[in-house]
C-alpha cells in the first residue's frame, strides 16, 4: 500500500522530485514561480501579443510592443552587412558552406585527415566566394560584414589557431630552455592583454611599422590578430590536456617502438585533447561572441550590422529588436555548441 | 624600333609634363593624398553612424548628411558620385586611421579645435554642420528662443559639459531656471515627456535625434540657439594642398549654388542665365576651370548629382525627416546664418 502513497510518487518522478521533493527545492520553486509570473507577461506582451510584425515604421511607432516589422525590412542589411546585395547569393552559399563544414566536423566518423583537408578547401573556397576572382566579380572585403564575417573570423581564427596552439603547448612543455621561453613570452603576453588592445595594434600601429605603400588588408590582420589571440588561450587548454595523460602511455609508446612524434601523434594527443574538449567548447563560445569587438575597428560583424540598422532614419531607433533578434541568433549557435561538447563527452567517454 | 620610339615619346611627354608643371609652379600641387586616390579611383571616407548624418539604408547603401559631400567629392574628382567609399569608424579611432592613410578625408563630424590643427598635423575643410549645445522643448510652453526661458525646469545629463554651458547661459540672461540632473539616457527622454522637466539640453544634433524618438515628435521642438560651438568639419592629412582645396571648394560650390537659388531640379535653365558669375559657377564660362585645372562644369555636375546644400540639409535632417533639424546656424549669411561662400572667380 505505501507504494500509493505521495512520497513514492516524488521517487518516480525525479522532475517532482528536484521542484517539491524538500522544503528547500519548494520554496526555491515557488520564488521562480513568481518571479516568472511577474516578469513573463509584460515580456510575451512586448514580443508577441502588440508586437507588430508586418508594417511600417510608422505603424511600430504607434504600438506598444516589439518592431518585428523593422528586422522584416533591415534582415538583409543584419545578415549580411554592406556586403553587395546583387551577390547575396555568394554570402549565402558562404554561410551554408560554413555551417556545413562544422555539421561535418561534429561527427566523430569522420574524423581524418580528410577533415582537415576540407577545412582547408572550405575556407579557400568561402573566401573565392566572398571576395571573388575568376567569373566571380570582386568584393573587397572592408564590404564584408554580418553573419559570414561573424562565422569566418572565428572558425577561420579557430582553425589558424589550432595547429599554431599545439605547437605553443608542446614548444612549453620542451626540454629545450630557448624554445620554452618563447612559447612562455608569447602566451604570457598576449593573454596578459586585452584583445580590444591587440585589435587597435593590429589595425593602427602594425599600419604605420609597415614599408610606405605597403598595406595588409585589414580584415586580414584582425583575423591574425584573433589567431593569435585564440591561440595562446587554446594552448595553455592543450597544455592542461597533455598534462592529464598518464606518463606510462608515452613510455608504453616507447617500448613499442614508435617514435618521438609518432608518440605525440598517435597516443599522447588524442588523449589529451579528448581531456579538454569541454574548455574547448567553452573557449570556441567565448571567441564565437568575442568577435563583436571587432566592430569597434569599423567593421561591420552580426551585432554592428544590427546596430547600424538601427540608425537608418526611416527606422529610427529600434535598438531593442536588433539587440534581441542577434541575441536570438547568438543562441542558436552557442546553444547548440553546448549540447554537442556535452553529448561528444559522453561519446567518446573510455572505460 | 617601336620600342625606341615609345621611349622617346614617353621622353618628350615627361619634358612637356615638367614644363607644365612648371608654368603651374606656386600653385597647389597635387600631393600624395589626391595621386593616391587617382590611382585607385576611388576616394576613402571616413563616416560614424548616427541618423540623418550618416547611416546605411535597408540596401546596404550609406546615406545622409555628411554622406551627400562624399559623394559631391567625388563628382568633384572623379565626375561620379560612386566613386567613393565609406568605412564607419569609432570616434576613439578616426583621427589615427586618418593619420594611417585608412582614409582620404574624415566626414565623420570631426569637431575643429586649435589642438587637433596645431598638434596632430591635420587640416580641416570648410565648417559643413555648425552644431553645438541646445535646448529641446515642449511646443506647449510656448517658448520661440532660448532668452524666454524663465523659472524653467531643465535637465542635463550628469558627466557633460551642458550644465556649465547652461549655467553661464542663464547667469548671462539673468533669468533664473531649475537644473534638474539626470543620469540614465533612457530617463532624458522620459523626464521630458513626464513633464517632469520643462527641457532638456544636449548638443543639438543629439538633441533631434532623441526628438525623433520621442512618443510624439511634433510635440516638441529644438530651439534655435547654440550654447557652445561644435563647428564639425571634414578632416584631411596635412600635406596635400590641391586635395584640401578641392574639399574647400567642394563644399563652397552646395552653399554658393543655394545663394544663386540653383536647385537640382532648375540647374538646367540655370544654364541659359546671362549673369556672369552664374555663368563661370557653371562652367558655361569655361576659363574658370580650366585656369584651377579642374572640370569647368564640377559645380553644374555637384549641383545636378546631390543638389545644393540646402537641399543635401532639408532631404537628410531637414524638418521633414525624422530628425527634424531646424536650419539655425547652418542657413545661408543672407539669411541670418552662418554659411558664406569666397567668390567663384
Amino acid at each position: 500500500m505505501s507504494a500509493l502513497r505521495p512520497p513514492a510518487l516524488l521517487d518516480r518522478s525525479p522532475l517532482l522530485k528536484a521542484t517539491v521533493g524538500s522544503r528547500g527545492n519548494l520554496t526555491l520553486s515557488v520564488a521562480v514561480l513568481l518571479l516568472a509570473a511577474l516578469a513573463l507577461p509584460p515580456m510575451l506582451r512586448w514580443l508577441l501579443l502588440d508586437a507588430t510584425f508586418i508594417g511600417t515604421a510608422e505603424s511600430c511607432k504607434a504600438a506598444s510592443g516589439a518592431c518585428w516589422a523593422f528586422i522584416g525590412e533591415k534582415l538583409k542589411f543584419v545578415v549580411l552587412g554592406f556586403y553587395p546585395q546583387d551577390q547575396a547569393p555568394r554570402a549565402y552559399a558562404a554561410i551554408g558552406l560554413l555551417i556545413g563544414l562544422v555539421g561535418l566536423s561534429a561527427i566523430p566518423r569522420l574524423w581524418s585527415r580528410w577533415l582537415a583537408a576540407a577545412w582547408v578547401a572550405g575556407l579557400v573556397a568561402v573566401l573565392w566566394l566572398l571576395g571573388g576572382g575568376g567569373p566571380l566579380a570582386p568584393v573587397p572585403t572592408d564590404k564584408w560584414g554580418g553573419l559570414p564575417v561573424t562565422l569566418l573570423l572565428s572558425l577561420g581564427s579557430f582553425i589558424l589557431a589550432f595547429p599554431l596552439a599545439i605547437l605553443l603547448a608542446l614548444a612549453r612543455r620542451s626540454k629545450l630552455g630557448g624554445v620554452r621561453l618563447y612559447a612562455v613570452l608569447l602566451i604570457e603576453t598576449v593573454r596578459g592583454v586585452p584583445f580590444i588592445a591587440i585589435l587597435y595594434a593590429s589595425t593602427l600601429l602594425f599600419p604605420l611599422m609597415l614599408p610606405a605603400g605597403a598595406a595588409i588588408d585589414k580584415f586580414a590582420r584582425a583575423a591574425v590578430a584573433l589567431s593569435i589571440f585564440v591561440a595562446a588561450y587554446l594552448a595553455e587548454i592543450v597544455r592542461a590536456g597533455l598534462q592529464a595523460v598518464p606518463r606510462g602511455q608515452s613510455e608504453a609508446a616507447a617500448s613499442l617502438g614508435l617514435t618521438h612524434w609518432q608518440t605525440l601523434r598517435l597516443i599522447v594527443l588524442p588523449q589529451a585533447l579528448k581531456e579538454v574538449i569541454a574548455p574547448i567548447v567553452n573557449l570556441a563560445v567565448g571567441i564565437f561572441q568575442d568577435t563583436t569587438l571587432v566592430a569597434i575597428i569599423g567593421m561591420f560583424d552580426l551585432l554592428n550590422a544590427a546596430r547600424a540598422a538601427a540608425t537608418d532614419p526611416q527606422w529610427i531607433g529600434f535598438y531593442a529588436e536588433a539587440y534581441v533578434f542577434v541575441a536570438a541568433v547568438y543562441f542558436v549557435f552557442c546553444f547548440a555548441a553546448a549540447r554537442y561538447s556535452l553529448w561528444l563527452e559522453r561519446h567518446l567517454r573510455t572505460p | 624600333m617601336s620600342f625606341h620610339f615609345g621611349l622617346g615619346q614617353g621622353l618628350r611627354a615627361a619634358a612637356v609634363a615638367v614644363a607644365v608643371s612648371g608654368a603651374f609652379l606656386g600653385a597647389a600641387k597635387a600631393g600624395p593624398t589626391l595621386d593616391a586616390i587617382q590611382q585607385r579611383g576611388l576616394i576613402k571616407v571616413g563616416v560614424g553612424t548616427s541618423p540623418g548624418f550618416f547611416a546605411p539604408d535597408s540596401n546596404g547603401k550609406w546615406q545622409g548628411f555628411f554622406v551627400d559631400f562624399g559623394r559631391a567629392l567625388a563628382v568633384t574628382v572623379f565626375n561620379d558620385p560612386d566613386k567613393v567609399e565609406f568605412t564607419s569608424s569609432s570616434p576613439q579611432q578616426r583621427l589615427p586611421a586618418l593619420q594611417a592613410g585608412e582614409f582620404d578625408i574624415l566626414l565623420s563630424g570631426v569637431t575643429q579645435t586649435i589642438t587637433r590643427a596645431f598638434k596632430l598635423g591635420f587640416h580641416f575643410g570648410p565648417v559643413i554642420f555648425y552644431d553645438g549645445q541646445g535646448i529641446l522643448v515642449s511646443k506647449s510652453l510656448g517658448v520661440e528662443k532660448a532668452a524666454d526661458l524663465d523659472g524653467a525646469t531643465i535637465g542635463v545629463q550628469s558627466g557633460t559639459t551642458g550644465e556649465l554651458n547652461i549655467a553661464d547661459f542663464f547667469r548671462k540672461t539673468g533669468k533664473k531656471y531649475t537644473p534638474v540632473v539626470i543620469e540614465d539616457s533612457k530617463e532624458f527622454l522620459a523626464a521630458l515627456e513626464s513633464g517632469r522637466v520643462d527641457a532638456l539640453t544636449q548638443d543639438s544634433s543629439d538633441l533631434a535625434i532623441r526628438r525623433g524618438l520621442l512618443a510624439k515628435p511634433d510635440d516638441y521642438v529644438v530651439l534655435p540657439e547654440r550654447l557652445s560651438k561644435e563647428p564639425l568639419v571634414p578632416a584631411v592629412r596635412a600635406g596635400d594642398d590641391r586635395w584640401l582645396e578641392i574639399v574647400n571648394w567642394t563644399v563652397y560650390a552646395t552653399i554658393q549654388a543655394e545663394e544663386f537659388g540653383i536647385t537640382q531640379a532648375n540647374v538646367d535653365e540655370f544654364l541659359k542665365s546671362e549673369d556672369p558669375s552664374i555663368k563661370r559657377f557653371l562652367g558655361v564660362d569655361a576659363s574658370l576651370g580650366e585656369a584651377i585645372g579642374l572640370d569647368p562644369k564640377f559645380a553644374y555636375n555637384i549641383i545636378k548629382a546631390v543638389g545644393n546644400y540646402g537641399e543635401i540639409f532639408d532631404r537628410n535632417i531637414g524638418p521633414k525627416t525624422p530628425v527634424g533639424f531646424e536650419r539655425g546656424y547652418n542657413q545661408l549669411w543672407t539669411k541670418g546664418g552662418l554659411l558664406y561662400s569666397p567668390p567663384f572667380r
